[in-house]
């Protein structure tokens, strides 16, 4: 499982992030809490690159490691093996407080008996910068997250939102090389949550920082992030850009983690090089990407995400006969339970067009169709 | 709240009012206007109106020619009370910080073992424990014994009835009483802002100063004023470990009343201790009022 980490990270699209010289590398670490029979392996041997300027996240359910990793960073957590780099130095040893990082936390951890301003200068009054320097980036930090009239208020005098920003200003005021994100966005309500994440990618853009962003919610990684790796049990299954990791999911976790998707049992027929003829169930045939392990005859796992499906009624031909089993009504789509003859469920999302959902009702035979292009193949 | 709801609580005070409005203001409406009288010959006081009692807390009359002298014996009873208190809550709160901290920092199963290791002094006698000290420190004692039988010192050290022995005393007996609020603070200090602080480049010392004492201040506060005021007032300790010379304000109070038999004097005495302990009091509100406005 481990050499894969290192051959799924393909080139992304944006070519000159590849240029880009390495911010944070994790060789091999490994984090091991408690022991005996109590031992908890937080990451077994995780490596990752992540370069200068990246939008980088880690993805994965609660207790994958991705926390453990970004504290690890942050020098709250020392490695039980491998390394720690950052900017090309070895940081394994050093304390939080003499790595150029800076964290975002999570609870955002703002200092309550200090004012906004205080708060956002503490980094810099600590770095011992004089205090024209202070007053200076603190106005500066005030202005960049819109929170100068907020100035001396105190910190519980102020909205969750109104937090977030401070917390990020405060964050960002001492320039770190590196900013990590633990979560920071969980508190807050969904209308503020996307416009803190437009705001986010905004001030990444603005100040050329590296950020590492831990979440477990994958809209928020898909929508922010310039790679994202995607961890799980302590180990990175995928890392890639946000199309890759949808488009071309590595394997049976990384495709159910990132949306939603249909998996159908599949068989391979014939393979010419890299790509090859699957057969789906009810005697479809797809052509696709096949993994060097694949050869004809082969069981393999077919996925298939719901909005790639179309609904038809029954009888046009060519599709998975199934039928209706639930109708979703979601505003901008329609979400169908199909039930196919074989008994496998699967979920197909239809935009609604301006005349509304098309008149399907619970229990219409239907035929669900795809483009042959649709469908991908998992490493099993 | 509805106006019989609050009659009823009122009701429901109304005991523990009367019995703290007759055990407080009874005996200090006593003490002030035993004050303001003139002694009598072997004790207890007669019914004429004099300030003698006031004047002679400040001041000496010569009993030969009326000439009047600052009370330095006076004076330097107050200022070892005023200094053994300030330096008993010092202490308290150099022990009683890290003792705190330590405990705050257990698992929180653990923690509460810790506490309760805290108040194990309380549950024995003052007194029993104050001569326990004793037995430890006199010059016969188990200390001085001991260092002499590793041949450290040749003689006893003069320990008990010093100063020090009664600042040892107090430390010890009001520990508890620093431990206990500063512990309370120190267990909803949120550590993760901790954590930011470190992030933030600050070092151990400056995390201590800069984060740490500015959100447990209020605990702080509250240990030093439950040690500073009955530190103050403090009378076993000082009378059995400081002996007759050592005396701190309760001791003279206590030698009006009895040997002394200047009641005037002892009641003047304790209102002028009552005075000392306000002024520490509305020192404390006036902080806490701070604090709470400071969200």
């Amino acid at each position: 499982m481990r050499e894969r980490t290192g051959s799924i990270e393909e080139p992304t699209e944006n070519g000159d992030a590849t240029a880009r010289r390495p911010m944070v590398e994790a060789r091999s670490v490994s984090k091991v809490f408690g022991s005996g029979d109590s031992e908890l392996r937080a990451l077994d041997a995780v490596s990752v690159t992540i370069r200068e300027g990246e939008f980088f996240t880690l993805l994965g359910p609660s207790g994958c490691g991705k926390t453990t990793l970004l504290r690890m960073i942050a020098g709250f957590e020392h490695p039980s093996d491998g390394a720690i780099l950052l900017d090309g130095a070895d940081i394994s040893g050093l304390p939080p407080y003499r790595r150029p990082v800076n964290t975002v936390f999570q609870s955002y951890a703002l200092f309550p008996h200090l004012t906004v301003a205080g708060n956002i200068a503490f980094g810099l009054e600590m770095l011992g910068r004089p205090a024209a320097e202070v007053a200076d980036t603190v106005e500066r930090m005030l202005r960049m997250v819109r929170m100068e009239a907020m100035r001396d208020r105190l910190t519980s005098q102020i909205s969750g939102g109104q937090q977030q920003r401070v917390a990020l200003a405060r964050a960002l005021a001492p320039q770190p090389k590196v900013l990590l994100l633990d979560e920071p966005l969980s508190a807050l309500d969904l209308k503020l949550r996307k416009e803190m994440q437009i705001e986010l990618k905004r001030l990444q853009t603005e100040t050329g920082i590296t950020f590492v962003f831990v979440t477990h919610d994958q809209e928020e990684a898909l929508t922010m992030s310039d790679r994202i790796a995607v961890m799980r049990d302590g180990q990175i299954l995928q890392i890639g850009s946000p199309h890759e990791i949808y488009e071309r999911p590595a394997d049976h976790f990384v495709a159910s983690f990132i949306g939603e998707t249909n998996f159908l049992a599949a068989t391979v027929e014939t393979r010419t090089g890299e790509r090859g003829r699957i057969r789906l169930p009810g005697g479809l045939v797809a052509e696709t990407d096949l993994f060097e392990s694949m050869a004809p005859g082969d069981a393999v796992a077919a996925v298939i995400r719901p909005e790639h499906l179309r609904v038809q009624p029954a009888g046009s031909g060519s599709g998975l006969a199934a039928t209706v089993a639930t109708i979703v009504y979601l505003g901008t789509d329609t979400q169908y339970h199909l039930r196919l003859e074989s008994g496998e469920m699967l979920v197909a999302r239809v935009q609604n067009g301006p005349s509304g959902s098309p008149g399907l009702a619970d229990g219409a035979a239907v035929e669900a169709s795809f483009a042959p292009t649709a469908v991908r193949v998992l490493r099993d | 709240m509805r106006r019989a709801e609050i009659r009823r609580n009122w009701l429901l005070a109304t005991p523990a009012l009367i019995l703290l409005l007759a055990a407080a203001s009874g005996p200090l409406l006593i003490a002030v206007v035993y004050s303001v009288l003139e002694p009598g010959d072997y004790s207890g006081v007669v019914w004429k109106l004099s300030g003698e009692g006031w004047f002679r807390v400040l001041f000496n009359r010569d009993i030969f020619d009326d000439t009047v002298s600052l009370a330095d014996a006076h004076l330097t009873i107050f200022w070892r009370s005023a200094s053994l208190s300030l330096m008993t809550t010092f202490f308290t709160l150099l022990l009683g910080f890290p003792t705190a901290y330590f405990i705050a920092t257990r698992p929180l199963r653990q923690r509460m073992l810790w506490l309760f290791l805290v108040t194990i002094p309380f549950w024995t006698n003052l007194l029993i424990r104050t001569f326990a000290i004793m037995e430890v420190i006199r010059n016969e004692g188990i200390a001085n014994s001991t260092l002499m039988a590793l041949g450290l010192i040749d003689a006893p050290i003069q320990m008990l009835y010093t100063d020090a022995s009664v600042l040892a005393g107090m430390v010890y007996v009001y520990l508890p009483l620093m431990v206990l609020p500063l512990y309370a603070s120190l267990d909803r200090l949120d550590f993760r802002l901790v954590e930011a602080a470190y992030d933030l480049y600050a070092s151990r010392i400056a995390v201590l100063r800069r984060v740490i004492i500015p959100l447990v201040k209020p605990g702080i506060v509250a240990g030093s004023i439950l040690v500073f005021i009955p530190s103050l007032g403090a009378y076993v300790t000082p009378r059995v470990l400081g002996g007759g010379k050592n005396m701190m304000i309760s001791n003279l109070i206590e030698l009006q009343f009895g040997e002394g038999r200047n009641w005037p004097l002892g009641a003047a005495l304790s209102i002028t201790l009552l005075a000392f302990v306000m002024v520490a009091l509305i020192f404390y509100v006036r902080n806490m009022a701070g604090e709470q406005r400071n969200g």
